[in-house]
């Protein structure tokens, strides 16, 4: 195989990390107003991510930075065309990581409820935004001859791309409710564990129609039908599951149906990473691509690497296995702005 | 303003941003490891309360640290296209390899120390903290081996107008990286050491007069800790600022020259302290008025009377080279003005450390309120340095976004006007630009606040060994987290 679709893989694995990970904390975000309804109830949901939300964020930079290495034109003309949208992602993820680790920083519920907002909004901007990015790179852009993106910001929202945008936004809300489910107890488990089976059922009539939209009209490859068919399946699975609540297979079915919609997004790229509407101007595997040194030092580098990194996150789960519940969160341990002894 | 400019500026102020307080998380994990050690070592609950004192202020910092991050790494892409698509092959690589190198441990091993205190083994939970401390400091190692490249490329040629990468362990170890990184380490130590010294200073007079003399004895180590980190770093400043000056004035000759606002081609070339000109960045309008004879020579080759080469001369040999047309001239004020507020305020800060040595020397307690506010006006002198220390590199390089190299290879340099994106316009570089700085604003009166109310508070009456090793603590699972958000 070509080093330079090797890489291509080796990318949509690092989203498929991203996406598989993040998926579950944006989920847990953005569900933050609707199962947390006390502060207590609030604080178990943000623990729950607690010791993993950063690492999870890794593998988007981690994915950035490959992108850039592997595919410097792609990083280019992808990142400078769709400038607002990416703007808004990096704001909303600047506000939802300072939320996090400052939100216990001050005894106060005001000060509280602003982070919870930074969370909240936070969650819900790039969940949908992930999406309509996708959808675009999916549906093709409008390229120059330099591969230069000259569409404008109001093309990238087209009907098909809004649709991707709310396809990511309810597969992850799904995805966080399983893993609240899966990693809370008592009251809160069980409303979260009712919450995934509803929301699972519109998941699979959004992402299921969005899926053979994006096969029938724009796959490149006949084969991704396999891949729409792995989702669709495993998206079923998780309406059962959750109705069974089966906890552990309806996160793992869940996962899979992410696997399964990135094998689709990239699969139906290929060859091409950013598809033009006048294909001549298509940015390709090829014309993308690094040089074959530079691609060969980074593949020993992420060979070597990605395992090891999956073998200590791995281990990060398992350390913080328990579930949590209101009896676990303890009192608050922050300071008041004011100080109340000397 | 044309798209250039706003970029340029809207990379200033996020990069500047950013690096108020990476040299802090850089510095301050290791110290907060060393922390952890001693009380790991000794069992010295004091230690125990310190570490977890100044691991509150570090997560603090840390939060937004990483948060401006994710802007550097994606801000290429966005406002740099066409830089990107020219240094790609070689710039990418030890981008993408920090985050997986460096990137995940830190993250990750954070997570695990910050929420692991009753969940690991105390040696397990100690080996997290010093993962950290050793992955920022690689992390540092990787962006500076990208910023060296555009300082000094090599290992790459020029293949279709692009540069692609012939040797990766050329990049991984440019003579520039290795005299950049232990400089930046050096800083980021000096930092660190300021800062934890300064705030248990503060906090220890505040103790001694409060009759509090328990309490000021704990605080006392610290101070100690952080005054011989902020020597080690200062003295570490010295050594690798002057061999970098002098790797600066052969790879990058116009940016010394302007440091130093020398125009004309000299031998024995005195170092300037005052200078008076100008700001039409025309060298000859420059006066220097209070300057030492040959030193700058000596900074530059160890001779007080070698020669060095003036701006004008640079200009001219430049033109012939890379062609007419092109003022070849970084801002002069700006370039002149950072280097030597870098290094005022770097010794300045270093010699408050010798200070405080003497002040402190044989088991002596100071308890005065001056001490005490020198303490804290001495916390931000290095912060300033750093930044200024950016602002001189970067500015320095200009016009040039990837610097030739003179002695090396041919072809691969860029100019900062040929790197911007083409298809960007100047209103959306005007909305992130705005969007950016204001939420920075906030963010940092935030995190002022936070710092200066955590500082105040101090250490913990008291604090328990959760760790699942103390046997009186109840099994993990019957009792509450021992930490959470």
């Amino acid at each position: 195989m070509e080093l330079s679709t090797v890489w291509f893989l080796l990318i949509a694995v690092l989203w498929t990390g991203y996406l598989v990970l993040e998926g579950f904390d944006f989920g847990v975000g953005m569900l933050l107003p609707i199962l947390g309804r006390k502060d207590t109830e609030r604080r178990v949901l943000i623990n729950t991510i607690g010791p993993v939300w950063d690492g999870n964020e890794v593998w988007l930079l981690t994915a950035g930075g490959a992108t850039f290495a592997a595919f410097p034109e792609w990083y280019a003309t992808l990142f400078s065309g769709f400038y607002l949208a990416l703007l808004l992602i990096l704001l909303a993820l600047i506000m939802r990581i300072v939320s996090f680790e400052w939100r216990g920083k001050i005894n106060d519920a005001a000060w509280r409820g602003r982070a919870d907002l930074g969370i909240i909004i936070g969650s819900w901007v790039p969940s949908i935004l992930w999406g309509v990015a996708f959808g675009n790179l999916v549906r093709g852009v409008e390229l120059d001859k330099a591969h230069q993106y000259v569409g404008g910001f109001f093309a990238l929202l087209n009907p098909f791309a809004l649709l991707g945008g709310a396809t990511t936004l309810m597969i992850f809300l799904t995805h966080g409710a399983i893993y609240l489910a899966l990693k809370t107890d008592g009251d809160l488990r069980e409303r979260a564990g009712a919450l995934a089976s509803k929301l699972s059922i519109v998941t699979v009539v959004v992402a299921g129609t969005f899926a053979v939209w994006a096969q029938v009209a724009y796959s490149r490859n006949t084969w991704t039908w396999a891949a729409v068919v792995l989702a669709a399946v495993a998206l079923v699975g998780v309406v059962v599951a959750t109705r069974l609540r089966r906890e552990g297979w309806a996160f793992i079915l869940s996962a899979v149906a992410i696997v399964g919609a990135v094998v689709l997004i990239f699969g139906s790229l290929y060859p091409n990473v950013m598809p033009a509407f006048d294909t001549a101007n298509s940015l390709t595997v090829t014309n993308a691509s690094s040089s074959s040194y530079t691609l060969t030092v980074m593949t020993w580098v992420a060979v070597v690497l990605t395992p090891v990194v999956l073998l200590y996150q791995g281990w990060t789960y398992w350390v913080f296995r328990k579930r949590i519940s209101v009896t676990s969160i303890p009192e608050h341990t922050g300071l008041t702005f004011e100080r109340t002894s000397a | 303003m044309e798209a250039l400019d706003l970029a340029r500026w809207q990379f200033g102020i996020t990069t500047v941003y950013h690096f108020i307080f990476v040299p802090l998380t850089i510095g301050l994990s290791p110290l907060i490891a060393i922390m952890q050690t001693i009380w790991y070592r000794t069992g010295d609950e004091r230690w125990l309360r310190l570490t977890k004192f100044f691991g509150k202020l570090f997560l603090i910092n840390f939060a937004i640290g990483v948060a401006t991050g994710i802007v550097q790494e994606f801000q290429f892409g966005m406002n740099w296209s066409e830089y990107s698509r020219f240094v790609g092959d070689v710039f990418g690589a030890p981008l993408a390899m920090e985050a997986l190198a460096a990137f995940f441990i830190e993250s990750t091993f954070l997570g695990l120390w910050i929420f692991g205190w009753d969940k690991l083994p105390k040696k397990i939970h100690l080996a997290t903290i010093w993962l950290v401390a050793f992955a920022t400091n690689l992390s540092a190692y990787f962006i500076l081996a990208a910023n060296s490249w555009m300082q000094h490329p090599v290992g790459a040629e020029l293949v279709n107008g692009r540069a692609q990468m012939t040797d990766i362990g050329a990049v991984l170890r440019n003579p520039t990286l290795l005299a950049a990184f232990p400089h930046t380490i050096t800083a980021a130590l000096l930092t660190a050491g300021t800062f934890v010294a300064g705030i248990a200073a503060w906090l220890m007079v505040r103790a001694a007069r409060g009759k509090k003399l328990e309490l000021a004895g704990l605080y006392r180590p610290a101070v100690m800790l952080g005054v011989i980190v902020m020597l080690i770093g200062g003295l570490g400043l010295f050594v690798t600022g002057d061999q970098q000056a002098k790797l600066m004035f052969k790879q990058q000759p116009m940016k010394m020259a302007s440091a130093e606002a020398l125009c004309e081609t000299t031998d024995g070339a005195s170092f300037s302290i005052l200078a008076i000109g100008d700001l039409t960045n025309n060298c000859t309008g420059v006066n220097h008025v209070i300057q030492v004879p040959g030193l700058t020579s000596f900074l530059a080759s160890g001779d007080f009377n070698s020669r060095l080469e003036g701006v004008d001369n640079l200009q001219k040999s430049y033109e012939q080279k890379y062609g007419t047309g092109q003022d070849y001239k970084p801002n002069l004020v700006v370039t002149y003005w950072s280097f030597r507020l870098m290094i005022g305020l770097g010794i300045g800060s270093a010699a408050l450390s010798l200070a405080a040595l003497w002040l402190m020397r044989k088991g002596r307690f100071p308890t005065s309120r001056w001490f005490a506010r020198l303490a804290i006006w001495a916390i931000p002198t290095p912060f300033l340095a750093s930044s200024l220390g950016w602002v001189f590199t970067e500015m320095g390089r200009q016009p040039w976004i990837v610097a030739p190299n003179p002695t090396g290879i041919d072809g691969v340099w860029l100019l900062t006007s040929r790197g911007v994106s083409t298809v960007v316009t100047p209103a959306e570089i005007i909305i992130s630009m705005v969007a950016f700085t204001l939420l920075y604003a906030g963010l940092a009166v935030v995190w002022y606040k936070l710092i200066h109310r955590y500082a105040i508070e101090g250490v913990a009456d008291s604090e328990q060994d959760v760790s699942p090793d103390n046997p009186d603590n109840p099994d993990a699972a019957d009792r509450p987290l021992s930490f959470a958000y």
